[in-house]
């Protein structure tokens, strides 16, 4: 039995498909359009979902939408009544389009799917619809290791939900409590997001990146006058700070009196302001999320948790949260934002409404790496690349692997595009950048000569897991990029005392260990463990760089530009390494050196996307 | 017609028939604004909306 699950029409839209509750295939639209968190219906990657499966339309048994829009508008018009007469604004820009178009989503659907999929089948009759935070949940519990495992899901909000508590027992999940909109976590850290001058619903990775380099001074302020915690850790915000729930800005002139002036301008320069804001709403954000965790530890008496939704992405929370040992086990599904809602909602359908029976794997989940999207074979990459005037040298598996690591070992920024796409936001072996961590100018580098970023976000180190502990303080698996732990304190590099006294962004210049550029100025790292079963060639050319050089790690980011979404096809690899000064290019079994390339395809490719 | 009788079944089984009036008298408003506006824009918080 084939389930199709979709989300769309929000952000990041995109399709997962099951062949008898296995993934065969998930990937988001932004990969194939190129349009960042593109949010329109995924067209392509359901034909992708297909084409992976080889299978006919007429095969897919079901089609499963992440959310229910009869009942976000129900959420919508109560909101609407609670506050009228305030709100008209909203309530002007957003009716229209919800009596266009939003309020008739299984036509929507149907039509989609026949221009999809063609009107050979009667699409209407195999659309069902199920929760957001059911769609979250589902997605962190059922591919996780565990047969029984409490679940927790925060994100900005879905129809009504904000926050869920869920326990996974084989292939039940109940839902055991939840908190409504407007109260909602996500949306505090998002009110911080707008404020302190990025983009909502991108721009939250900026605030926790900026959070280690300013001090939590507002943490009490927000404590005091935003939000109210109870004591099992749910929570309550003062709606008279924020414009979210009727206006078309998160915060409002209140917030800007209690926190001393309005939100910063996009693109202005960061202040000590804004870094204490960050780390004030990172604080609070940490804090809440512990005791909620230490509330469902205590009522559910589970030993597991699964963690899904917007603010599961929040890796230093998530590491706090398992250093804490609240749980013994914390297993996040690496798309935990609204993509992954798609993969939640196909799942819930297999074993909620077929009631099929849950089997685990031996000690892996069920993400299959979450390398999860299109893979091209050498013939298409060779093809792609004569077709893009590319100059290049086919190699065989060893001598690709022998040659990127001693281009690491030499300094060199390099895009690695090998096997299949990622499925969710980080780049994790499969469409990266890769360098060489122990160089101390590579941070500055790559933000700014290879990404057009600001210079102040950190970068997370992929390392092979066998050699963790010797690196971090920190021992267990991390395949997704989602926990951050401290670097040893023997890799550490004791500051001076003038050192120590800078304050800010002046910290970043500063080495503060023998892999400076993936050490964050609070000694933290967003660790990624790279395991041989499940990308032998990225656990390869890691092994040979530590052969090398006696370091098992390696700098690991997306291979894109700022505002470009992540790398999908070898052409598309190509542009980005021709539009940046990245030195070499390893697709397949393809190495590509800048140097020898004509330098009339180079093209300006910092301006190409819009900023986010 | 197939999408009046889903959402009728919808706000009964949600014991939320007394929305009915108030989603007609938006649905008016909402048509005079589409009428006015002549084009449709995803309001900034798009993921609220």
């Amino acid at each position: 039995m084939y389930i199709l699950g979709i989300s769309a029409f929000y952000h990041d839209s995109a399709a997962c498909l099951l062949k008898d509750g296995v993934i065969i295939a998930a990937a988001q639209e932004e990969r194939f359009t190129r349009k960042k968190h593109d949010p329109g219906f995924p067209h392509k990657a359901v034909q992708y979902c297909i084409a992976e499966a080889g299978i006919s339309a007429a095969d897919v048994d079901k089609v499963v939408f992440y959310e229910k829009p009869f009942v976000k508008f129900e959420r919508l018009l109560e909101t609407y009544l609670a506050f009228a007469p305030k709100g008209f604004k909203s309530f002007r820009t957003s009716m229209p389009l919800w009596i266009k178009e939003k309020l008739f989503q299984k036509s929507m659907l149907t039509k989609e799917l026949e221009a999809t999929l063609g009107k050979d089948v009667k699409w209407r009759d195999r659309i069902l619809f199920s929760e957001h935070h059911l769609s979250h949940a589902a997605s962190a519990f059922y591919p996780s290791p565990f047969d029984s495992a409490a679940v927790l899901t925060l994100d900005g909000v879905g129809e009504w939900t904000t926050t869920s508590l869920a326990i996974g027992k084989g292939k039940d999940l109940k839902v055991l409590k939840e908190l409504h909109f407007p109260h909602s976590l996500g949306l505090l850290y998002s009110a911080f997001t707008y404020y302190t001058g990025f983009k909502v619903n991108s721009g939250e990775y900026k605030v926790m990146g900026l959070a280690p380099y300013g001090e939590p001074v507002y943490a009490d302020k927000i404590r005091e006058h935003l939000i109210h915690v109870a004591e099992d850790g749910s929570f309550q915000l003062d709606m008279s700070y924020f414009d979210y729930a009727t206006g078309l800005t998160m915060t409002n002139k209140k917030f800007d009196d209690l926190f001393g002036g309005p939100a910063r301008t996009s693109e202005t320069e960061l202040t000590q302001r804004e870094m204490d804001l960050a780390a004030s709403v990172q604080k609070v954000t940490e804090d809440i999320v512990l005791e909620i965790a230490r509330g469902i530890a205590e009522e559910t008496g589970e030993k597991n948790l699964c963690l899904a939704g917007g603010v599961a992405l929040n890796c230093v929370a998530n590491g706090i949260l398992l250093r804490e040992n609240i749980f013994e086990n914390i297993w996040i599904q690496p798309a935990a934002g609204d993509a992954g809602g798609a993969l939640g909602a196909a799942l819930a359908v297999w074993y909620q409404d077929y009631a099929k029976e849950r089997t685990l794997s031996n000690d892996r989940d069920a993400m299959q790496g979450a390398y999860l999207g299109p893979v091209y074979e050498d013939a298409e990459i060779e093809n792609e690349l004569l077709a893009c005037g590319a100059k290049f040298h086919k190699m065989d598996d060893d001598g690709l692997i022998d040659s990127v690591a001693s281009a690491l070992a030499d300094e060199k920024a390099i895009g690695w595009m090998q096997g299949r796409m990622e499925f969710g936001p980080r780049a994790l072996g499969g469409r990266s950048i890769i360098a060489d961590p122990r160089s101390p100018v590579m941070q500055k580098q790559l933000n700014l000569k290879v990404k057009y970023r600001e210079s102040f976000r950190p970068f997370a180190p992929s390392v092979l897991r066998e050699h963790v502990n010797e690196w971090f303080e920190h021992d267990s698996d991390s395949p997704y990029m989602l926990l951050v732990a401290d670097v040893q304190e023997s890799k550490r590099r004791k500051m001076t005392e003038e050192e120590d006294a800078l304050f800010g962004i002046e910290k970043l210049n500063v080495p503060r260990s023998s892999v400076p550029a993936i050490t964050h100025v609070d000694y933290s790292a967003r660790i990624q463990t790279v395991h041989e079963d499940t990308n032998p060639r990225y656990h390869a050319v890691i092994s040979k760089f530590y052969d090398k050089t006696g370091c098992p790690l390696v700098v690991n980011t997306s291979f894109n530009v700022r505002g470009e979404p992540i790398i999908c096809t070898p052409t598309d690899a190509f542009k980005c390494f021709m539009g940046t000064e990245l030195d070499v290019l390893a697709v397949g079994n393809y190495f590509l050196v800048k140097d020898e390339q004509d330098p009339a395809l180079k093209e300006n490719y910092e301006e190409r996307y819009e900023l986010d | 017609m197939e999408f009046i009788g889903e959402l009728y079944s919808f706000l009964g089984a949600k014991k939320k028939l007394w929305l009915l009036p108030i989603i007609t008298v938006m649905f008016i408003l909402g048509g005079l604004l589409i009428l006015a506006q002549g084009s449709v824009v995803a309001p900034f918080i798009y993921t609220l909306f």
